[in-house]
């Protein structure tokens, strides 16, 4: 019974509850909004990421340290659009920071060690429901601006210069089918790593309290290694949680090349 | 997996969420935030870049300043050199002028000199000589009580004198 009440569901954490009271808000039959923690924690985010920018805008001529990190964001998202889009980019910038910046501060607050607090974390990107609402409005960008721009050519994207001509029907099939793919692809990379994380640093985490509860043998043997690879894995995961936040902005803004530019 | 045992429950507060607060990131910090940020560091780079500018321009125009400096000066110095040799060859001629004259007065007096000097030699001679002949014609009538007149006693001295 003593084992059966230390062990650590690490599915626990995604588990979405409603907060205040607010289970049967809803907007229409079969439409609940109900304010959960997953939502909590995406308010949590925008104001800690208003607080972050708002302290950037001092507009000094010399910038203190908090300006020059703000400004480093924004010239970090500049130049990422400058390089892979050209001067179009400039344009979106504002989309891709506040992509990027939501998602980075959403990673790395679901990895702050509040637990010791009795708080729960809770990173609403480890949810696809979350990333493909986001992966699904950087498509439709995508479609629009294409669309938008080019009408009926942008589908000359699905043929590459210099396809022979036989070549021409399989080759746009599968790039089509890859095109597709694109939002899917986005919003399941980011889901799945962040969730990825989480889970082993649970279940490590129960290896640790198991090996404790178990005797001083396995404490030694599990319990410390466990721990000093929770340790080594926490550091990664906040790599993982910036570059994950990168990479949605980058692949966000080659798609957003392709319709640009086309190939 | 509560992302999928939860989806049918709570998929459309999760979707409605999402879009409400990635939307206030986006109107509120993305386009109303961040622009101004830009702007800021567009601001500085202009700054410092028309900093720059105007310091190449400074550097230029005192590099200019310098040259037209350094022209004048060594158009100065020219004409300092040839006011000073101009100065050298007038002082030169003058000098040589001032010796030619002292040289003439020297000479002229020199050559007065040597006249008055031939002149008192001449006179002291006619007086030699006619004190002699005088003397002459006083011995000539004592010794021989003859009488000579004035010019053959003159003539007698002239040539015994010149024959000394």
């Amino acid at each position: 019974m003593a084992a059966e009440q230390a062990k650590v569901d690490p599915m626990k954490q995604f588990l979405i509850e409603p907060v205040f009271g607010s289970e049967n808000w809803s907007l229409a039959e079969g439409f609940n909004i109900a304010f959960t923690n997953s939502a909590l924690w995406m308010a949590i985010t925008v104001v800690l990421l208003w607080a972050f920018v708002a302290g950037g805008m001092k507009r000094e001529l010399v910038p203190g340290r908090w300006q020059m990190a703000v400004e480093s964001f924004t010239g970090f998202i500049d130049d990422m659009l400058e390089a892979n889009v050209g001067k179009e980019g400039r344009k979106y910038v504002s989309y891709i920071f506040s992509l990027f910046m939501f998602i980075l501060f959403a990673n790395l607050l679901g990895l702050l060690p509040i637990g010791v607090l009795g708080l729960h974390p809770f990173t609403f990107t480890s949810h696809f429901t979350v990333t493909g609402v986001l992966a699904v409005l950087s498509f439709s960008i995508v479609l629009i601006v294409g669309f938008w721009k080019h009408g009926i050519k942008f589908f000359t994207l699905f043929v590459p210069h210099g396809t022979p001509a036989p070549m021409v029907l399989p080759i746009a099939l599968i790039e089509f089918f890859s095109f597709l793919i694109r939002p899917f692809s986005l919003a399941l990379r980011l889901f799945v790593a962040m969730m990825a994380g989480h889970v082993l640093l649970k279940v490590l985490s129960s290896f640790v309290i198991d090996g404790i509860n178990a005797g001083a043998m396995t404490s030694v043997i599990v319990a410390v290694p466990s721990f000093a690879l929770m340790i080594a894995i926490s550091a990664l995961e906040i790599l993982v949680a910036g570059i994950q936040a990168y990479v949605f902005a980058l692949l966000t803004s080659l798609y957003i090349n392709d319709a640009e530019h086309l190939h | 997996m509560p992302q999928i045992a939860q989806l049918p429950e709570f998929w459309s507060s999760q979707v409605f969420w999402t879009l409400i607060f990635f939307g206030i990131t986006f109107f509120v910090i993305g386009r109303g935030m961040v622009p101004k940020v830009m702007g800021t560091v567009e601001l500085r780079d202009n700054q410092i870049k028309d900093d720059l500018a105007a310091a190449q321009a400074a550097r230029d125009a005192a590099d200019d300043q310098e040259e037209a400096w350094r022209e004048r000066e060594n158009e100065n110095r020219a004409a300092a050199q040839s006011l000073i040799a101009e100065a050298k060859a007038k002082a030169a001629a003058s000098n040589e002028k001032k010796l030619a004259s002292a040289q003439k007065r020297l000479d002229t007096k020199l050559s007065e000199a040597e006249a008055e000097i031939e002149a008192a030699r001449v006179s002291a001679m006619a007086e030699i000589e006619g004190v002699a002949a005088e003397a002459t014609q006083d011995i000539v009538s004592r010794l021989s009580g003859e009488k000579v007149d004035k010019r053959t006693a003159r003539a007698a001295v002239k040539k015994a004198l010149t024959n000394a």
